[in-house]
């Protein structure tokens, strides 16, 4: 049992640097789409539209199965970890551009009206008036699409990314422990999330504070 | 009284779907000249006021100020420079005051003067100075609005209206959000304005402050001026019956 921690935590490793990247990518998306729903262009609006309810409305494991099995043969090559990223920053970026889209359009009214009352832009008032406000509205929500994002990781052992799932699974051939295995994994998973959630929760009252 | 007038509002018209909020109004407001919009509520008055500096567009008609008009038709990006530049020029206060609730108040005021008026930290600084001295509030320049009361965060949206010197003032019923221990602070500042020539359009429920500050007194009612006249002659001699309504319920109480 004990020879398996280094393999697992190695693992866990894979699993943290997977949410991260993934992470950074489905802020990216979230924001490119959360701008091209709210943008004055019919078309944008309809591209964003179109993303969310494409990426919202089918299995994340479809998609990451269409990248990295379907994708060679459109000329697509990916490694299993560079599919996963991709894949699964994607898919959150469609519940992010909402998060996102959510907090702009919760700031109310009354701010952009004052700023473009005073002869603001358009641009200008997004920046420095709703955007700061909507930051901190969407800090929370964004934190519940990384938990769902971290444990969506899992996925990916579909595909052989050698992370948490995958090494638990693999170390049931040899150990013959599936429950201590799975459990060894859950509660890794469990640590990683609750780490994040701490952060997230300090984010948080630090942008109401200030 | 042969002055041109300051600003100039021709056959403005608006409508919502079938609903029409404005019907074919004309005013003219002199340099100077206080005017007082007084009405039922939803008879048009903030739409009206709204118009003014095209937050709401009208359907149909024309708002100048001076000799630009405000809702000129223009392609899409240059009307956006244009209203840019016409918005800086005409002040306006809310019922909600609408302070940015993430900025300090000294934030309040210069974020607009620093980005449109490329003044520096300390021009900016001082003119925030300066206008909150002006209301009153200059010990509170480093609170956020959460901090303030509702008539302090009032004197402090005016402020940061001032702040960009603009010619023309419009009011939308600013005190109908205060406690009324707070209304008096933010009437005295207005008080301040006018006594300083300001050009002001102040849409109000406070039949007194109308009759006291104002020039001139519009009486509104669905989509329509009434009746307008010297506050004398509205408030102590009113012609129509419509107006005669209105301010047998709203002068109840009033002092006369
Ligand atoms: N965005 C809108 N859509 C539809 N109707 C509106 C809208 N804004 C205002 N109205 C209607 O226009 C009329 C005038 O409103 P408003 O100018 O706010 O009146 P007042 O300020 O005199 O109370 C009201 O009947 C109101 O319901
Ligand atoms: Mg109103």
């Amino acid at each position: 049992m004990l020879r398996v921690y280094p393999f697992f935590l190695a693992a866990a490793w894979v699993t943290i640097q997977l949410s991260i990247y993934t992470t950074v990518l489905g802020l990216i998306c979230g924001s490119l789409g959360a701008a091209a729903r709210l943008s004055r262009s019919r078309i944008l609006r309809f591209v964003g539209a179109a993303y969310v309810s494409l990426f919202r409305g089918t299995p994340a494991l479809i998609q990451l199965f269409i990248l990295y099995f379907g994708g060679p043969q459109i000329g697509i090559q990916l490694d299993a970890f560079e599919a996963g990223v991709i894949g699964l920053g994607v898919n959150i970026g469609a519940y992010m551009t909402e998060t996102i889209r959510g907090a702009i359009v919760a700031v109310d009214r009354g701010q952009s009206e004052a700023a473009r009352t005073l002869g603001l832009s358009r641009s200008e008032t997004m920046r420095k008036v709703i955007l700061p406000q909507a930051a901190r509205l969407m800090i929370r929500p964004l934190g519940v699409n990384i938990n769902a994002l971290i444990k969506g990781t899992a996925l990916v052992a579909a595909i052989s990314v050698v992370e948490l799932t995958y090494t638990a699974q693999r170390y049931i051939g040899s150990t013959y422990k599936p429950f201590e295995m799975f459990l060894l994994a859950g509660v890794i998973y469990m640590v990683i999330i609750y780490v994040t959630g701490l952060a997230i929760s300090w984010l948080d009252r630090r942008a109401r504070i200030s | 009284m042969t002055d041109k007038p300051f600003i100039d509002i021709r056959h403005a018209a608006k409508s919502y779907g079938a609903l029409e909020v404005l019907k074919d109004i004309s005013l003219q407001v002199r340099k100077g000249q206080i005017v007082a919009i007084i009405g039922p509520s939803g008879s048009g008055k903030s739409t009206l006021l709204r118009a003014i500096n095209d937050l709401d567009p009208l359907t149909k008609g024309e708002v100048w100020l001076e000799d630009m008009q405000v809702n000129k038709p223009l392609p899409p990006r240059q009307y956006e420079r244009h209203i840019n530049q016409m918005r800086q020029q005409i002040g306006m206060v809310f019922q909600h005051f609408n302070l940015f609730p993430h900025l300090t108040v000294r934030g309040n005021i210069t974020l607009a003067p620093k980005m449109l008026k490329r003044l520096t930290e300390a021009e900016a600084n001082a003119l925030a100075e300066k206008q909150l001295a002006h209301v009153g509030m200059l010990d509170r320049i480093d609170y956020y609005p959460s901090q303030l009361s509702g008539g302090q965060k009032q004197r402090v949206a005016i402020a940061r209206a001032l702040a960009m010197e603009p010619k023309v003032m419009l009011f939308d019923e600013v005190t109908s959000a205060l406690d009324p221990e707070l209304v008096e602070e933010v009437n005295l500042t207005m008080k301040k304005l006018a006594e300083e020539h300001m050009t002001m359009i102040i849409v109000t429920h406070e039949m007194r402050f109308a009759q006291d500050v104002c020039d001139r007194v519009l009486f509104m009612d669905q989509g329509v001026v009434v009746e307008e006249g010297p506050p004398e002659v509205i408030f102590r001699n009113p012609q129509h019956e419509r107006t005669k309504n209105f301010l047998r319920k709203h002068l109840q109480g009033n002092a006369q």
